[in-house]
Protein backbone atom coordinates (compact mmCIF):
# COMPACT_ATOMS: atom_id res chain seq x y z
CA UNK A 1 0.00 0.00 0.00
CA UNK A 2 1.72 3.18 -1.18
CA UNK A 3 1.68 5.97 1.33
CA UNK A 4 1.48 9.48 -0.19
CA UNK A 5 2.62 12.50 1.79
CA UNK A 6 2.36 16.11 0.76
CA UNK A 7 4.72 18.59 2.40
CA UNK A 8 6.75 21.73 1.71
CA UNK A 9 10.26 20.26 1.87
CA UNK A 10 11.83 16.82 1.98
CA UNK A 11 15.21 16.72 3.71
CA UNK A 12 17.38 13.76 2.69
CA UNK A 13 19.42 12.87 5.76
CA UNK A 14 18.69 13.38 9.47
CA UNK A 15 22.21 14.19 10.64
CA UNK A 16 23.07 17.44 12.45
CA UNK A 17 22.90 19.56 9.29
CA UNK A 18 19.55 18.15 8.17
CA UNK A 19 18.22 18.67 11.71
CA UNK A 20 19.26 22.32 11.93
CA UNK A 21 17.74 22.98 8.50
CA UNK A 22 14.38 22.16 10.12
CA UNK A 23 14.93 25.10 12.50
CA UNK A 24 15.75 27.62 9.77
CA UNK A 25 12.83 26.42 7.66
CA UNK A 26 10.51 26.43 10.65
CA UNK A 27 11.20 30.09 11.44
CA UNK A 28 9.88 30.78 7.94
CA UNK A 29 6.75 28.63 8.43
CA UNK A 30 8.10 25.91 6.14
CA UNK A 31 7.27 22.30 7.06
CA UNK A 32 9.75 19.47 6.57
CA UNK A 33 9.87 15.69 6.51
CA UNK A 34 13.25 14.01 6.97
CA UNK A 35 14.27 10.66 5.53
CA UNK A 36 17.28 8.65 6.73
CA UNK A 37 18.49 5.14 5.99
CA UNK A 38 19.65 4.62 9.58
CA UNK A 39 17.07 3.48 12.12
CA UNK A 40 18.09 6.42 14.31
CA UNK A 41 18.40 10.19 14.13
CA UNK A 42 21.81 11.88 14.10
CA UNK A 43 23.75 10.71 11.05
CA UNK A 44 27.51 10.33 11.44
CA UNK A 45 27.45 11.98 14.89
CA UNK A 46 25.14 9.37 16.33
CA UNK A 47 26.46 6.42 14.32
CA UNK A 48 30.23 6.91 14.24
CA UNK A 49 31.13 9.04 17.28
CA UNK A 50 28.29 9.53 19.75
CA UNK A 51 30.69 9.51 22.72
CA UNK A 52 33.52 11.49 21.13
CA UNK A 53 34.06 15.12 22.14
CA UNK A 54 33.67 17.72 19.40
CA UNK A 55 35.47 21.02 20.01
CA UNK A 56 34.45 23.15 17.05
CA UNK A 57 30.73 23.69 17.44
CA UNK A 58 30.19 27.44 17.99
CA UNK A 59 29.07 28.15 21.52
CA UNK A 60 30.13 24.74 22.85
CA UNK A 61 33.74 24.45 24.03
CA UNK A 62 33.16 20.71 24.03
CA UNK A 63 30.15 18.56 23.24
CA UNK A 64 29.72 14.89 22.33
CA UNK A 65 28.40 13.67 18.99
CA UNK A 66 25.20 12.46 20.63
CA UNK A 67 25.05 15.64 22.72
CA UNK A 68 24.85 17.92 19.70
CA UNK A 69 22.14 15.71 18.19
CA UNK A 70 20.11 15.80 21.42
CA UNK A 71 20.43 19.59 21.60
CA UNK A 72 19.35 19.99 17.98
CA UNK A 73 16.31 17.78 18.57
CA UNK A 74 15.28 20.06 21.46
CA UNK A 75 15.89 23.10 19.31
CA UNK A 76 13.67 21.91 16.46
CA UNK A 77 10.93 20.41 18.60
CA UNK A 78 8.61 23.47 18.22
CA UNK A 79 8.46 22.81 14.47
CA UNK A 80 7.32 19.19 14.82
CA UNK A 81 9.44 17.65 12.05
CA UNK A 82 8.39 14.21 10.81
CA UNK A 83 11.04 11.51 10.55
CA UNK A 84 11.06 8.49 8.26
CA UNK A 85 13.87 6.30 9.54
CA UNK A 86 15.20 3.08 8.13
CA UNK A 87 14.25 4.26 4.66
CA UNK A 88 16.36 5.24 1.69
CA UNK A 89 15.35 7.79 -0.92
CA UNK A 90 15.48 6.04 -4.29
CA UNK A 91 13.63 8.07 -6.88
CA UNK A 92 13.37 11.78 -7.45
CA UNK A 93 11.05 13.00 -10.21
CA UNK A 94 10.96 16.60 -11.34
CA UNK A 95 7.31 17.53 -11.91
CA UNK A 96 7.50 21.34 -11.88
CA UNK A 97 9.29 24.17 -13.62
CA UNK A 98 12.44 26.04 -12.64
CA UNK A 99 10.26 28.90 -11.36
CA UNK A 100 7.75 26.68 -9.59
CA UNK A 101 9.60 23.48 -8.66
CA UNK A 102 7.66 20.42 -7.61
CA UNK A 103 9.14 17.04 -6.85
CA UNK A 104 7.96 13.50 -6.26
CA UNK A 105 10.32 11.63 -3.94
CA UNK A 106 10.03 7.85 -3.57
CA UNK A 107 11.65 5.75 -0.85
CA UNK A 108 12.65 2.08 -0.91
CA UNK A 109 9.52 1.24 1.08
CA UNK A 110 7.42 2.83 -1.67
CA UNK A 111 6.47 5.90 0.35
CA UNK A 112 5.84 8.85 -1.97
CA UNK A 113 6.38 12.51 -1.02
CA UNK A 114 5.27 15.50 -3.07
CA UNK A 115 7.07 18.70 -2.17
CA UNK A 116 8.20 22.07 -3.47
CA UNK A 117 11.86 21.69 -2.58
CA UNK A 118 14.34 18.99 -1.67
CA UNK A 119 17.29 19.60 0.60
CA UNK A 120 20.01 16.98 0.29
CA UNK A 121 21.87 16.78 3.62
CA UNK A 122 23.24 13.33 2.98
CA UNK A 123 26.71 13.85 4.51
CA UNK A 124 29.05 11.14 3.26
CA UNK A 125 26.24 9.20 1.64
CA UNK A 126 23.85 6.65 3.05
CA UNK A 127 25.16 4.13 5.56
CA UNK A 128 25.03 0.69 4.00
CA UNK A 129 26.52 -2.64 5.05
CA UNK A 130 30.15 -3.04 4.04
CA UNK A 131 30.40 -5.64 1.29
CA UNK A 132 33.42 -7.95 1.29
CA UNK A 133 35.41 -7.43 -1.92
CA UNK A 134 34.81 -11.00 -3.14
CA UNK A 135 34.47 -11.56 -6.86
CA UNK A 136 30.92 -12.51 -7.83
CA UNK A 137 29.42 -11.81 -4.42
CA UNK A 138 26.66 -9.74 -6.05
CA UNK A 139 25.34 -12.89 -7.69
CA UNK A 140 24.59 -14.49 -4.34
CA UNK A 141 23.06 -11.49 -2.58
CA UNK A 142 19.61 -12.11 -1.09
CA UNK A 143 19.79 -15.81 -1.86
CA UNK A 144 23.08 -16.96 -0.37
CA UNK A 145 24.62 -13.79 1.09
CA UNK A 146 22.74 -11.56 3.53
CA UNK A 147 23.88 -8.44 5.37
CA UNK A 148 20.97 -8.47 7.80
CA UNK A 149 18.55 -10.99 9.24
CA UNK A 150 14.92 -9.99 8.68
CA UNK A 151 13.15 -13.30 9.30
CA UNK A 152 15.07 -15.81 11.40
CA UNK A 153 12.98 -18.67 10.10
CA UNK A 154 14.37 -18.26 6.59
CA UNK A 155 17.63 -19.67 7.94
CA UNK A 156 16.14 -22.82 9.48
CA UNK A 157 17.85 -26.03 8.42
CA UNK A 158 20.62 -24.24 6.52
CA UNK A 159 24.38 -24.52 6.77
CA UNK A 160 25.22 -21.01 7.96
CA UNK A 161 28.56 -19.18 7.84
CA UNK A 162 28.70 -16.01 9.95
CA UNK A 163 31.71 -13.75 9.48
CA UNK A 164 32.77 -11.11 12.00
CA UNK A 165 33.82 -10.50 15.57
CA UNK A 166 31.47 -7.87 16.96
CA UNK A 167 28.05 -7.85 18.57
CA UNK A 168 26.13 -8.39 15.33
CA UNK A 169 28.12 -11.50 14.41
CA UNK A 170 28.02 -12.98 17.91
CA UNK A 171 24.37 -12.18 18.61
CA UNK A 172 23.27 -13.80 15.37
CA UNK A 173 25.57 -16.78 16.02
CA UNK A 174 23.83 -17.44 19.31
CA UNK A 175 20.34 -16.77 17.91
CA UNK A 176 20.65 -18.80 14.71
CA UNK A 177 22.64 -21.78 16.03
CA UNK A 178 19.52 -23.58 17.33
CA UNK A 179 17.83 -23.25 13.91
CA UNK A 180 20.78 -24.04 11.68
CA UNK A 181 21.69 -27.41 10.24
CA UNK A 182 25.27 -26.42 11.11
CA UNK A 183 26.66 -23.01 12.03
CA UNK A 184 30.24 -21.80 11.61
CA UNK A 185 31.56 -18.51 12.96
CA UNK A 186 34.61 -17.20 11.10
CA UNK A 187 36.85 -14.37 12.31
CA UNK A 188 40.32 -13.18 11.42
CA UNK A 189 41.65 -13.64 14.97
CA UNK A 190 40.73 -15.39 18.21
CA UNK A 191 39.56 -12.23 19.98
CA UNK A 192 36.02 -10.91 19.86
CA UNK A 193 34.77 -7.38 20.51
CA UNK A 194 31.26 -8.52 21.37
CA UNK A 195 29.67 -8.53 24.83
CA UNK A 196 31.58 -11.04 27.00
CA UNK A 197 28.40 -12.89 27.89
CA UNK A 198 27.62 -13.61 24.22
CA UNK A 199 31.22 -14.58 23.52
CA UNK A 200 31.06 -17.06 26.41
CA UNK A 201 27.85 -18.58 25.06
CA UNK A 202 29.58 -19.02 21.70
CA UNK A 203 32.60 -20.66 23.35
CA UNK A 204 30.33 -23.14 25.20
CA UNK A 205 28.54 -24.05 21.99
CA UNK A 206 31.92 -24.68 20.36
CA UNK A 207 33.13 -26.71 23.34
CA UNK A 208 30.02 -28.90 23.24
CA UNK A 209 30.42 -29.46 19.52
CA UNK A 210 27.15 -27.72 18.63
CA UNK A 211 28.85 -25.21 16.31
CA UNK A 212 32.27 -24.46 14.82
CA UNK A 213 34.48 -21.41 15.26
CA UNK A 214 37.31 -20.94 12.78
CA UNK A 215 40.04 -18.40 12.16
CA UNK A 216 40.54 -16.99 8.68
CA UNK A 217 39.03 -14.74 6.03
CA UNK A 218 36.73 -15.48 3.09
CA UNK A 219 38.50 -14.94 -0.22
CA UNK A 220 36.07 -16.59 -2.66
CA UNK A 221 32.58 -18.06 -2.94
CA UNK A 222 31.61 -21.26 -4.72
CA UNK A 223 28.35 -22.47 -6.17
CA UNK A 224 26.18 -21.86 -9.25
CA UNK A 225 24.95 -18.33 -8.48
CA UNK A 226 22.49 -17.53 -7.02
CA UNK A 227 22.91 -20.79 -5.11
CA UNK A 228 25.78 -20.65 -2.63
CA UNK A 229 27.53 -23.93 -1.86
CA UNK A 230 30.75 -23.05 -0.09
CA UNK A 231 33.11 -20.28 0.99
CA UNK A 232 36.84 -20.45 0.37
CA UNK A 233 38.68 -19.39 3.52
CA UNK A 234 42.33 -18.26 3.70
CA UNK A 235 44.20 -18.99 6.91
CA UNK A 236 46.83 -16.74 8.48
CA UNK A 237 49.59 -18.80 6.85
CA UNK A 238 48.13 -18.27 3.37
CA UNK A 239 46.72 -21.78 2.89
CA UNK A 240 43.06 -22.12 1.89
CA UNK A 241 40.22 -24.54 2.57
CA UNK A 242 36.47 -24.69 1.96
CA UNK A 243 33.57 -24.26 4.37
CA UNK A 244 30.33 -25.71 3.00
CA UNK A 245 27.55 -23.15 3.38
CA UNK A 246 24.07 -22.41 2.06
CA UNK A 247 24.07 -18.96 3.57
CA UNK A 248 26.80 -16.45 4.48
CA UNK A 249 26.23 -13.48 6.77
CA UNK A 250 29.15 -11.01 6.69
CA UNK A 251 29.07 -8.44 9.52
CA UNK A 252 31.72 -5.81 8.75
CA UNK A 253 29.82 -2.74 9.85
CA UNK A 254 28.61 0.12 7.70
CA UNK A 255 30.14 2.23 5.00
CA UNK A 256 28.83 5.40 3.35
CA UNK A 257 27.64 5.26 -0.25
CA UNK A 258 26.32 8.01 -2.50
CA UNK A 259 23.67 5.60 -3.78
CA UNK A 260 20.65 6.71 -5.84
CA UNK A 261 21.57 10.42 -5.53
CA UNK A 262 23.98 9.70 -8.37
CA UNK A 263 21.02 9.19 -10.68
CA UNK A 264 18.98 12.34 -10.04
CA UNK A 265 20.38 14.43 -12.86
CA UNK A 266 22.50 16.61 -10.59
CA UNK A 267 25.95 17.71 -11.73
CA UNK A 268 28.33 15.72 -9.59
CA UNK A 269 31.97 16.44 -8.84
CA UNK A 270 33.77 13.42 -7.33
CA UNK A 271 30.64 12.21 -5.54
CA UNK A 272 29.93 15.69 -4.17
CA UNK A 273 27.15 18.02 -5.30
CA UNK A 274 28.32 21.46 -6.52
CA UNK A 275 26.18 24.37 -5.32
CA UNK A 276 26.16 28.16 -5.57
CA UNK A 277 27.29 29.98 -2.46
CA UNK A 278 24.31 32.31 -2.19
CA UNK A 279 21.57 29.76 -1.70
CA UNK A 280 23.36 26.39 -1.88
CA UNK A 281 21.11 25.36 -4.72
CA UNK A 282 22.24 22.59 -7.09
CA UNK A 283 22.09 22.57 -10.87
CA UNK A 284 18.37 21.75 -10.53
CA UNK A 285 16.23 24.65 -9.23
CA UNK A 286 14.46 23.56 -6.07
CA UNK A 287 17.08 20.98 -5.09
CA UNK A 288 19.59 22.20 -2.51
CA UNK A 289 22.64 20.49 -1.02
CA UNK A 290 24.03 21.36 2.40
CA UNK A 291 26.68 19.85 4.67
CA UNK A 292 29.45 17.41 3.72
CA UNK A 293 27.64 16.32 0.55
CA UNK A 294 28.07 19.65 -1.22
CA UNK A 295 31.02 21.29 -2.90
CA UNK A 296 32.02 24.88 -3.69
CA UNK A 297 35.26 26.86 -3.79
CA UNK A 298 36.62 27.08 -0.26
CA UNK A 299 34.24 24.46 1.15
CA UNK A 300 35.16 23.14 4.61
CA UNK A 301 33.57 19.93 5.81
CA UNK A 302 32.53 21.34 9.16
CA UNK A 303 29.21 20.97 10.91
CA UNK A 304 29.12 24.74 11.40
CA UNK A 305 29.38 25.21 7.65
CA UNK A 306 26.37 22.99 7.15
CA UNK A 307 24.39 25.05 9.68
CA UNK A 308 25.15 28.25 7.75
CA UNK A 309 24.34 26.64 4.41
CA UNK A 310 20.93 25.51 5.71
CA UNK A 311 20.09 29.03 6.89
CA UNK A 312 20.77 30.50 3.47
CA UNK A 313 19.07 27.71 1.57
CA UNK A 314 15.92 28.26 3.65
CA UNK A 315 15.67 31.82 2.28
CA UNK A 316 15.41 30.55 -1.31
CA UNK A 317 13.11 27.69 -0.32
CA UNK A 318 10.72 30.31 1.09
CA UNK A 319 10.38 31.80 -2.39
CA UNK A 320 9.35 28.42 -3.80
CA UNK A 321 6.93 27.58 -1.00
CA UNK A 322 5.38 31.06 -0.63
CA UNK A 323 5.94 32.73 -4.00
CA UNK A 324 3.51 35.58 -3.24
CA UNK A 325 4.81 36.37 0.24
CA UNK A 326 7.52 38.91 0.91
CA UNK A 327 10.29 37.57 3.14
CA UNK A 328 11.12 39.91 6.02
CA UNK A 329 14.37 39.21 7.86
CA UNK A 330 13.81 38.93 11.60
CA UNK A 331 15.88 38.14 14.67
CA UNK A 332 14.74 35.54 17.18
CA UNK A 333 15.87 37.87 19.97
CA UNK A 334 13.48 40.66 19.03
CA UNK A 335 10.72 39.28 16.86
CA UNK A 336 7.53 38.42 18.75
CA UNK A 337 6.23 36.40 15.82
CA UNK A 338 9.38 34.25 15.70
CA UNK A 339 9.27 33.80 19.45
CA UNK A 340 5.66 32.69 19.25
CA UNK A 341 6.68 30.01 16.75
CA UNK A 342 9.39 28.88 19.15
CA UNK A 343 6.95 28.93 22.04
CA UNK A 344 9.09 31.35 24.05
CA UNK A 345 7.09 34.63 24.10
CA UNK A 346 8.40 36.69 27.06
CA UNK A 347 6.19 38.39 29.67
CA UNK A 348 4.26 41.41 28.42
CA UNK A 349 6.30 44.58 28.85
CA UNK A 350 4.66 47.57 30.42
CA UNK A 351 3.65 50.09 27.76
CA UNK A 352 5.44 53.43 28.14
CA UNK A 353 3.10 56.19 29.25
CA UNK A 354 2.13 58.53 26.49
CA UNK A 355 2.82 62.18 27.03
CA UNK B 1 63.94 16.27 4.70
CA UNK B 2 62.33 13.07 6.01
CA UNK B 3 60.16 10.96 3.76
CA UNK B 4 57.74 8.08 3.53
CA UNK B 5 57.17 5.94 0.44
CA UNK B 6 53.64 5.05 -0.58
CA UNK B 7 52.67 2.56 -3.28
CA UNK B 8 49.29 3.45 -4.72
CA UNK B 9 46.51 1.19 -6.06
CA UNK B 10 48.16 1.16 -9.49
CA UNK B 11 51.52 0.06 -8.12
CA UNK B 12 53.20 3.44 -8.54
CA UNK B 13 55.66 4.46 -5.80
CA UNK B 14 55.41 7.99 -4.39
CA UNK B 15 57.97 9.61 -2.10
CA UNK B 16 56.34 12.10 0.24
CA UNK B 17 57.89 14.62 2.61
CA UNK B 18 56.88 13.67 6.13
CA UNK B 19 56.58 15.94 9.15
CA UNK B 20 57.23 14.68 12.67
CA UNK B 21 54.15 14.24 14.79
CA UNK B 22 51.72 13.97 11.89
CA UNK B 23 49.66 10.84 11.41
CA UNK B 24 50.84 8.75 8.47
CA UNK B 25 47.24 8.93 7.14
CA UNK B 26 47.39 12.74 7.22
CA UNK B 27 50.72 12.80 5.36
CA UNK B 28 49.37 10.53 2.63
CA UNK B 29 46.10 12.45 2.37
CA UNK B 30 47.70 15.89 2.41
CA UNK B 31 49.84 14.90 -0.56
CA UNK B 32 46.62 14.07 -2.43
CA UNK B 33 46.98 10.31 -2.68
CA UNK B 34 43.62 8.50 -2.66
CA UNK B 35 43.54 7.46 0.98
CA UNK B 36 40.28 8.24 2.69
CA UNK B 37 40.43 9.21 6.31
CA UNK B 38 36.71 9.62 6.66
CA UNK B 39 36.69 9.93 10.45
CA UNK B 40 39.68 12.30 10.44
CA UNK B 41 42.00 10.00 12.38
CA UNK B 42 39.67 8.99 15.19
CA UNK B 43 40.22 5.24 14.62
CA UNK B 44 36.55 4.84 13.76
CA UNK B 45 36.18 4.20 10.05
CA UNK B 46 39.02 1.86 8.95
CA UNK B 47 39.24 3.63 5.58
CA UNK B 48 42.97 4.37 5.99
CA UNK B 49 43.93 0.70 5.67
CA UNK B 50 47.51 0.16 4.43
CA UNK B 51 49.94 -2.76 4.16
CA UNK B 52 53.24 -2.00 5.85
CA UNK B 53 56.42 -3.19 4.07
CA UNK B 54 57.80 -6.20 6.01
CA UNK B 55 61.05 -4.48 6.99
CA UNK B 56 59.06 -1.66 8.64
CA UNK B 57 56.21 -3.57 10.27
CA UNK B 58 58.16 -4.21 13.47
CA UNK B 59 59.26 -0.56 13.78
CA UNK B 60 55.73 0.77 14.22
CA UNK B 61 54.17 0.87 17.67
CA UNK B 62 52.02 -2.29 17.87
CA UNK B 63 48.29 -1.77 17.28
CA UNK B 64 46.12 -0.89 20.25
CA UNK B 65 43.08 -3.00 21.08
CA UNK B 66 40.98 -0.29 19.43
CA UNK B 67 42.95 -0.47 16.19
CA UNK B 68 42.71 -4.29 16.17
CA UNK B 69 38.97 -3.92 16.73
CA UNK B 70 38.68 -1.61 13.74
CA UNK B 71 40.84 -3.88 11.58
CA UNK B 72 38.22 -6.55 12.35
CA UNK B 73 35.84 -4.39 10.28
CA UNK B 74 37.99 -4.75 7.18
CA UNK B 75 36.84 -7.83 5.25
CA UNK B 76 40.26 -8.73 3.87
CA UNK B 77 43.44 -8.03 5.81
CA UNK B 78 46.98 -9.31 5.77
CA UNK B 79 49.51 -9.90 8.53
CA UNK B 80 51.01 -6.47 7.77
CA UNK B 81 47.70 -4.57 7.74
CA UNK B 82 47.59 -1.35 9.79
CA UNK B 83 45.41 1.72 10.01
CA UNK B 84 47.59 4.61 8.87
CA UNK B 85 45.95 7.08 11.24
CA UNK B 86 47.25 5.19 14.26
CA UNK B 87 50.92 5.72 13.49
CA UNK B 88 52.51 9.08 14.19
CA UNK B 89 55.52 9.89 12.04
CA UNK B 90 58.80 10.24 13.93
CA UNK B 91 62.47 10.43 12.82
CA UNK B 92 62.96 6.66 13.30
CA UNK B 93 60.33 6.09 10.59
CA UNK B 94 62.26 8.05 7.94
CA UNK B 95 61.89 5.97 4.78
CA UNK B 96 58.78 4.07 5.95
CA UNK B 97 57.10 2.23 3.08
CA UNK B 98 53.42 1.36 2.92
CA UNK B 99 51.05 0.18 0.20
CA UNK B 100 47.49 1.45 -0.07
CA UNK B 101 45.10 -1.44 0.51
CA UNK B 102 42.35 -2.12 -2.03
CA UNK B 103 39.17 -0.26 -1.20
CA UNK B 104 36.28 -2.57 -0.39
CA UNK B 105 32.80 -2.03 -1.83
Amino acid sequence: MTERIETDVVIVGAGPVGLFAVFELGLLDIKAHLIDILPKIGGQCAELYPEKPIYDIPGFPVISGQGIVDNLMRQIEPFKPVFHLGEMVEGLENLGTPERPRFRVRTDSDKIFECKSVIVAAGGGSFQPKKPPIEGIDGYEDTGVFYAVRKMDAFRGKRILIVGGGDSALDWTVNLQPLAKRLTLLHRRDAFRAAPDTVNKMRSLVASGEMDMQLGQVVALKGPAPKLEAAVVRRDDGSTYEVPADVMLPFFGLTMKLGPIAGWGLNLHENLIPVDTEKFETSVPGIFAIGDINHYPGKLKLILSGFHEGALAAQKVHRYVYPEKKLLFQYTTSSTSLQKKLGVVPEKRKEPETV
Amino acid sequence: MRVIHVIDHGGERHTLEALDGWRVMEIIRDWNLPLKGTCGGACECATCHVFVAPEWAGKLIPPSAKEEGKLDMVPLTQKNSRLACQSLFRPELDGLEVTLAPVSG
